[in-house]
């Protein structure tokens, strides 16, 4: 395409007052030559808008520059269509609401705003969306049971064609052995029978939905909309071709075996919650030993859970299922004893009623921790306990059984840790931390980063699990139910339809050539120049998301429907070969380069802002909302995340003569808050080897700095500009200025 | 006002907080045209008063931009502020909607400059802060409203004051004769998000809140703690504005009671021991008690819990607070409770209490104009009478923002499933 750039500048909400327009407009006149600049006192009123469309039609404009407020805001009314390219300048909330007006150095900054803008326009180019062959739009659900049967049935009540992949031989998972339900209706004080036939029946009766039972899957090769799935049954291997996954294998209980201290294993009596439901279910109620009927029960809560030796987490779910299962007891006769030891009883929202509707049928709540369980000699089980209430030790009367309430475990987290590879000898060790990847034999996963899903912690599988609990690490699958998160039936059918509307949306996008989520609509992607490339292998291991296979030569094997678009492969990547039509290394580095360094004399350093437009952009954004001031030394320059950065734009800048660089970051680490998940630990691992760049130059370290903001910080930024300013002095100015 | 091209296809989700945002962007994404109505000014609900989200203490903004952004980049959500549902006729497939705004006397012209707030004079309380601050009669909501807008508020039209804030708008986006307006929606389902209101700590007499001054709210914490909160983030005492050390948490407050709410509300404990970081975070010397009846730290949670309750200057007691006075000399409070593993009676002084007031569904007071079916808590129930109309997040469970968001996701596919039904 060839480029017509029109600049606008707007003069509005004090831009005017503040700035030289006429020499702001120089900038885009005789240093850039535009086709067209033209000055607005209200660019987004109804005639400005008008005006830049009317250049568009008349002046054959394709790129524009709008240099205004910030691009979070007026995105509507500066939409000027997918065939154009706009790029925005944030003269606004970065320039003249946080620094002097009528000022020599803040004059400078819109000017140098302005040149990064307009270099970086002059490059991109309209997206054109990655379109897959061959699309599937059909969803595969890994699991029969409650939450996999939901899930396939929601995705077929709205008209997507499913395959359901159970392992056993029959569907329905742990529900199969499930006598009642706990309430999910007023007045939530009663037990709710449920029918399993009727729930396998909304997929066994469905001509769109296949299931395959005693079945696994072997192998799931290609990407969102072009997945290659294998499935082994009977002996034999049925190919699926499938668009997006829900991952709904849930969860088994904790090993009792692991808790003799409860006596399990012990007596025959000591029995799990799992091992009494399928008595009830199965109306066979006896105590084990003996086949005599139960005249007395205790049941012992967070058996295993809670409990740093066995799950330290809690399983959210075996309280009110300890209560149903009391409730079991106290409706067959209200006479029974039925004690209930525990830490916490965690009846929370309305389960508290049937708590409460437990404690008037006469059930004993002991508060404490258990420390043993025992034969009394007369064949019948008490259990003893550090009564925290009282403070004084506490026994059950003798009980016939003891029911363990044991944990959930994931089924994502039974195997083998998966290893990449081991650094051959000589080689040195992976510079990036591996992911937890469970070899669990789910997914079985064709992927160069490992056959499942990166687990956070426990096992459960990865995702920013408080605002968007669903995305998980591998684009367009979508794990639900207990193998999510330790949770309840009820839960699980909504977690479960959920994750069947995400498996649509997926489909629905990647038809389209749209990303997913964050980046929900972007229609760039990354294009690799396969010749220059040297086969380093860091794009494969650096992508938080694992896009990107690799052939037998190392050769990267990107999947577009994958991707995320975060650009991290392109600022792994030392060979600069992978770029996005609108974002690439040579525009951001160029756009460094545009910035006008004074030389030392002047005394006007220069500082480059590598800034996360997720978080660290709309803060500085906040500070200039709140008119709060810093530094003018400052250049910012957006970033898609922090994980984009290359090095190469660190030793642009510092050759060009700027006097330091910081990078501005999302909060890495456990309670990670990356949208990309590793992209701020990535650009931090990278600046170890920044150590180099600044070596071969004889430039200090203290030049570079990264600093781990949330959108929140606004009020510390000043302070973080300042400083580094400050150090920057003390460091002196770059030798670099001038050449 | 304009349809979608397919407005049986299309889906009405009523509250702009973080179900009916989540339920909206996700219904959207999925291709489907989705109409958000929000009563407030501003989106983001009552997520963006938060300080901090529990477990990873970060902040609820950096979540609500992501949404923003979805809501900016797609044609197909429309969006109104300021807006209630008036009326909702028909079944699902088929359902005409009365939407009615209030006006903002500030049209969209509005570039967020300013201008009219530094022309206005007069203070209000402050809605945002929930009235522990004022701010000028001409406002942002606050400094990350989305969108970007000011509002003036209906106290001054009239004045002089409003003609001189009108006059002070260099962009014509004060129109001092907005009225109400109604206008007609069709649609083939509704999502009902309206959220939950904090239950009136007021109706516990024997906490004296709205008597003793520093007794609080946990979501007015939530607002001490903040940043762009009344007093820039620094938690005080509201008797004297002095840096609270002693602060006592007041679990259960009205929850769990069937004189107030028989219910849990799921969150509070994890809100207490969040709010107990804040306290910590900027008082080293400061010293947090929290009064309770179990800790109800579902799941993965419990690492959090059991991290704070690390934290030596955090004390743990069993038992439901009784009596709180004042000492109206010094501003502290007395908490009265009987803790349950001695079987003592403990009283201790505080220089602030926090209750932990639990959750109302909104949809107990304002109602679905239509048929619906609740509970005596006036939750919404999942099978509901009107086909299409599907309650999300807080209206139907009291719930955290990770189930909010899954439920709301839920919502949607209920949602689009319903618009198929003719």
């Amino acid at each position: 395409m060839e480029k017509k750039i029109g600049v606008y500048i707007c003069t509005g909400c004090g831009i005017g007052d503040a700035l030289e327009i006429d020499a702001l407009a120089g900038v885009a006149t005789d240093e850039y030559e535009a086709a067209v600049c033209r000055q607005n006192a209200f660019l987004c009123s109804r005639e400005g808008v008008a005006e830049i469309k009317h250049d568009l039609e008349n002046e054959g404009i394709n790129t524009i520059v709008i240099a205004a407020c910030s691009p979070r805001v007026m995105t509507d009314v500066f939409d000027f269509g997918v065939d154009k390219v706009c790029e925005r300048v944030n003269l606004r909330e970065q320039v003249v609401w946080s620094h002097p007006p009528n000022d020599e150095d803040t004059q400078m900054m819109a000017q140098d705003q302005l040149r990064m803008g307009i270099t970086k326009a002059k490059e991109m180019q309209p997206a054109e969306p990655f379109m897959a062959e061959d699309l599937s739009r059909k969803i595969l659900v890994v699991g029969g049971g409650l939450a996999g049967i939901t899930a396939a049935s929601e995705a077929n009540k709205a008209g997507y064609e499913v395959v359901l992949v159970e392992k056993s031989d029959q569907l329905g998972g742990y529900l199969k052995e499930v006598h009642k339900l706990p309430p999910s209706r007023p007045p939530y004080e009663e037990l709710q029978d449920f029918d399993l036939g009727a729930v396998t029946g909304q997929v066994t009766d469905q001509p769109a939905v296949k299931v395959y039972t005693n079945a696994q899957i072997a192998k799931i090769s290609g990407a969102p909309c072009m997945f290659d799935v294998q499935i082994q049954q009977n002996g034999g291997v049925a190919d699926e071709r499938v668009g997006a996954i829900v991952l709904a294998t849930g969860a088994i209980p904790y090993d009792a075996a692991k808790l003799e201290h409860l006596g399990f294993g012990k007596s025959a009596d000591v029995i799990t919650a799992a091992q009494l439901e399928s008595m009830f279910k199965s109306g066979d109620v006896k105590r084990p030993s003996n086949g005599q009927p139960i005249t007395g029960a205790a049941f012992i809560l967070c058996a295993g859970s809670r409990d740093p030796k066995h799950l330290p987490y809690c399983s959210a779910a075996c309280c009110v299922e300890s209560l149903k299962q009391a409730k079991y007891f106290k409706q067959a006769n209200p006479e029974t004893p039925v004690y209930i030891f525990y830490k916490d009883l965690r009846a929370h929202g309305t389960y508290e009623l049937l708590y409460k509707q437990l404690q008037k049928d006469g059930v004993i709540f002991v508060r404490g921790d258990v420390t043993g369980v025992e034969e009394d000699g007369s064949g019948g089980l008490v259990v003893s306990a550090d009564d925290v209430l009282t403070g004084s030790p506490v026994m059950s009367e003798s009980v016939d059984v003891v029911v363990l309430a044991t944990g959930m475990v994931p089924t994502t987290a039974l195997g083998k840790k998966f290893k990449v590879q081991e650094p051959k000898e000589g080689e040195e060790e992976l510079a990036v931390p591996e992911d937890t990847i469970v070899v669990s034999n789910n997914l079985n996963l064709d992927y160069r980063q490992g056959p499942e899903l990166p687990a956070l912690k426990y096992g459960f599988p990865d995702s920013h699990f408080i605002c968007f609990p669903y995305e998980s690490r591998r684009t367009g699958i979508y794990p639900a139910g207990s193998v999510r998160a330790p949770m309840d039936y009820w839960r699980a059918v909504d977690d479960a339809t959920g994750a069947a509307l995400k498996a649509i949306q997926c489909v629905q996008m990647v038809s389209e050539g749209k990303a997913v989520h964050p980046r929900a609509g972007d229609l760039t992607y990354p294009e690799f120049f396969m010749q220059r490339c040297t086969q380093c292998k860091r794009c494969t291991e650096e992508c938080p998301f694992g896009a990107i296979n690799e052939d037998e030569k190392a050769n990267p094997l990107p999947n577009p429907t994958r991707c995320r678009r975060c650009g991290v492969c392109m600022g792994a990547c030392p060979e600069r070969i992978i770029s996005f039509k609108n974002y690439s290394v040579g525009m951001i580095g160029n756009a460094i380069k545009s910035i006008d360094v004074p030389d030392e004399y002047e005394e006007k350093p220069r500082i480059l802002v590598l800034a996360c437009e997720n978080d660290a952009y709309p803060a500085l954004d906040m500070s200039g909302i709140r008119r709060m001031s810093y530094n003018p030394w400052v250049r910012i320059v957006p970033v898609r995340c922090l994980g984009s950065m290359n090095l190469v734009w660190i030793a642009d800048a510092l050759s060009k003569g700027i006097d330091g660089i910081l990078l501005l970051g999302c909060k890495h680490g456990d309670d990670y808050q990356c949208h990309f998940i590793k992209g701020s630990e990535l650009a931090n691992i990278r600046m170890s080897k920044i150590q180099e760049t600044l070596n071969r130059l004889v430039l200090e370290s203290e030049r570079v700095r990264l600093e781990q903001i949330s959108i929140a910080d606004y009020s510390k930024l000043p302070e973080i500009l300042d400083s580094f300013a400050a150090k920057l002095d003390e460091v002196g100015p770059n030798p670099y200025k001038g050449y | 006002m304009a349809q979608g091209q397919n407005g049986e296809r299309s889906i009405l989700v009523v509250g702009g907080g973080m179900s009916g945002l989540s339920a909206a962007l996700e219904a959207a994404e999925a291709g489907f045209q989705v109409y958000l109505v929000e009563r407030e000014p501003y989106l983001g609900g009552r997520v963006s008063r938060m300080n901090k989200y529990f477990p990873k203490l970060c902040p609820p903004n950096c979540g609500l931009e992501i949404n923003f952004r979805r809501i900016r980049n797609n044609p197909l959500i429309r969006f109104f502020t300021m807006t209630e549902v008036e009326k909702i006729v028909g079944e699902a497939g088929n359902f005409d909607i009365t939407l009615k705004s209030s006006p903002r006397y500030v049209n969209d012209k509005c570039t967020g400059c300013g201008a009219c707030a530094e022309a206005a004079t007069t203070h209000i309380a402050n809605p945002f802060n929930y009235g522990l601050d004022t701010v000028k009669a001409a406002y942002l909501p606050h400094e990350f409203a989305f969108p970007m807008r000011y509002v003036l508020a209906p106290e001054v039209i009239g004045s002089e004051e409003a003609a001189a804030i009108k006059a002070a708008c260099p962009y014509d986006a004060i129109d001092l004769d907005m009225q109400p307006s109604t206008f007609d929606l069709k649609v083939g389902a509704v999502i009902w998000a309206t959220g939950w209101e904090p239950y009136d700590a007021g109706k516990i007499g024997y906490y004296g809140f709205g008597k003793h001054k520093n007794v609080i709210s946990n979501v007015m914490m939530e607002r001490l703690a903040a940043y762009n909160g009344p007093t820039n983030g620094r938690i005080v005492r509201l008797s004297d504005n002095r840096q609270a050390g002693r602060v006592a948490f007041v679990q259960c407050a009205g929850s769990r009671d069937e004189n107030h709410l028989a219910y849990c509300s799921g969150v509070c404990c994890l809100a207490s021991l969040k709010q107990a970081t804040y306290l910590l975070e900027q008082n080293p010397e400061a010293q947090a008690t929290i009064f309770y009846i179990d800790i109800r730290a579902l799941g993965k949670y419990e690492d959090f819990f059991t991290k704070v309750q690390a934290d030596e200057r955090v004390t743990l007691i069993k038992g439901k607070a009784g009596e709180i006075t004042e000492d109206s000399t010094t501003g502290m409070v007395t908490v009265q409770v009987e803790d349950q593993s001695s079987g003592k009676i403990l009283k201790d002084q505080f220089d602030l209490v926090v209750l932990a007031t639990g959750m109302v569904p909104a949809s107990a007071t304002d109602k679905v104009p239509a048929e619906a079916a609740c509970d005596e808590h006036g939750f919404m129930l999942g099978e509901q009478p009107t086909g299409g109309i599907i309650g999300a997040g807080c209206v139907k469970k009291p719930v955290d923002v990770a189930t909010s968001v899954q439920d709301a996701t839920a919502a949607a596919l209920k949602a689009i499933q319903a618009t198929f039904r003719r």
